[in-house]
């Protein structure tokens, strides 16, 4: 690792204060299970590393139909809180999916949201589920939409002298939902991932829907198309093939040296019609 | 910079850079080799070490961030002078080969039944594939923590 100076602040205006001060030479650590592999393969350099860990921010609220949840609220913590499995299931499963018991020990919903890896399950979740991104700086506090948040590969709407600090996540009652992933070990990113969020009316026709990837592009990104072929129609098996197929045609994937573009769309497809298929029994439930 | 925690139950203060881990403060700093480093980015498992309680990888670890915090490697798990249940377990079903990944295996099994008590074969199974095994040993890894989680259900 190169040397680097350390700040612990203890105030959020102090550690606004050292971004105004370092600006892109300050890396922000969190949970460290992104940046310090960085670190340890010396492909960042920062000069000061401004440690937050001391910071307020691990709060989990619910209030006015949202979940608020602080930036340094860990995995492991979004696993286990009776509010987020109560009124947002979809990220407690998602956050079972990340990493391995030791990266959700540490690693946080912040660091995760603004390292932003492409195949992350937490920045899918946020983009499936209309999430607010919340962010200050010395010059005051803003508000980001997450699928505006995710600006290309590894790259956010994060300034150098912003700080993210919360994230609001809409409660979607009476809906059901679900993520399904392919790593190629267990732990590792996935080289697809498809969540699904489904609203059922009283007819058991499907009232809303959402279906969104990781994996696919530099970003996480819903296929509204999909989303639209479902809305007003019978959740039957094959409508939800139907659109999972629909979604998988319209993506773009990549070929990398781990899968082929072939493969992560066929991929996309079965795992959409999974992550669709558990959403609805999910629905049904609730109705 | 001084950093005080708490390592084994003892309070140490440790001279430390900002930028080691605290995998390389336990075996260069203090001579305590009971964490491997394997791959240095929070994959293999080797150098996991409980940090109050929850298993963590110490190659991800700043030194200045266990400030004030309990750090257990595996001689912490040491009774009256002698192995815990779960080595003696370890020893009985023949999980060790080279050793390597073993000090990592006991302390997220004994983390994760600290926790799940009464966890099945699979559940030991998911809460273990973060900690990888080149020897391949690990059905008898399986074989030792889940005789040890039983014979402590029953209070044996």
């Amino acid at each position: 690792m190169h040397p680097f100076e350390y700040a612990a602040p203890a105030t959020v205006d102090d550690a606004l204060g050292l971004l105004v001060e370092h600006g892109a030479e300050a890396k922000v650590l969190a949970g460290g299970q992104s940046l310090v592999p960085i670190l340890n393969y010396r492909l960042a350099k920062p000069r000061i590393v401004v440690d937050i860990n001391d910071l307020p921010l691990a709060a989990i609220r619910v209030e006015d139909g949202r979940l608020t949840l602080g930036a340094l609220v860990r995995h492991h913590h979004l696993e286990e809180s009776a509010d987020v499995a109560r009124h947002c299931p979809v990220l407690t499963e998602a956050a079972g999916l990340v990493g391995n018991v030791r990266v959700r020990s540490l690693g946080t919903l912040g660091g995760s949201v603004a390292h932003a890896d492409p195949a992350a399950e937490l920045p899918l979740a946020l983009v499936a589920l209309g999430a607010r991104i919340g962010v200050r700086s010395a010059r005051g506090r803003r508000t980001i939409e997450a699928r505006g948040f995710f600006t290309g590969f590894l790259s956010t709407a994060l300034a150098p002298d912003e700080l993210l600090t919360e994230v609001e996540v809409p409660v979607m009652r009476g809906a059901g939902s679900a993520i399904e992933e392919v790593a190629r070990r267990a732990g590792d990113f996935a080289l697809v991932a498809a969540l699904a969020v489904v609203g059922l009316d009283r007819r058991g026709r499907v009232e809303t829907a959402r279906l969104a990837f990781a994996g696919v592009g530099p970003t996480p990104a819903r296929v509204v198309a999909a989303e639209e072929a479902l809305v007003g129609q019978e959740p039957s098996a094959d409508r939800l093939a139907h659109a999972a197929a629909l979604a998988a045609e319209g993506l773009d994937p990549q070929s990398d040296p781990f899968a082929s573009a072939a493969y992560r769309r066929l991929l996309a497809r079965v795992l959409a019609r999974r992550a669709l298929t558990r959403a609805v029994v999910r629905a049904m439930g609730v109705l | 910079m001084i950093v005080s925690l708490v390592l084994n139950g003892r309070p140490r203060d440790v001279d430390v850079l900002p930028s080691e881990t605290l995998l390389t403060v336990l075996r260069d700093r203090l001579g305590i080799f009971d964490a491997k480093e394997g791959c240095d980015e929070g994959v293999c498992g080797a150098c996991t070490v409980l940090l109050d309680g929850r298993p963590v990888s110490s190659c991800l670890l700043l030194a200045p961030a266990v400030r004030e915090r309990r750090v257990t490697t595996v001689r912490g798990l040491e009774r009256g002078g002698g192995l815990h249940p779960l080595q003696e377990a370890f020893v009985r079903h023949g999980a060790v080969q080279c050793g390597f990944c073993t000090p990592g295996m006991l302390l997220t099994a004994l983390a994760f039944l600290e926790r799940h008590p009464g966890a099945t074969r699979a559940q030991i199974r998911t809460a273990l594939e973060g900690n990888l095994c080149r020897c391949t040993g690990y059905a008898k890894i399986l074989d030792a923590v889940e005789a040890y989680a039983r014979e402590e259900g029953t209070g044996g």
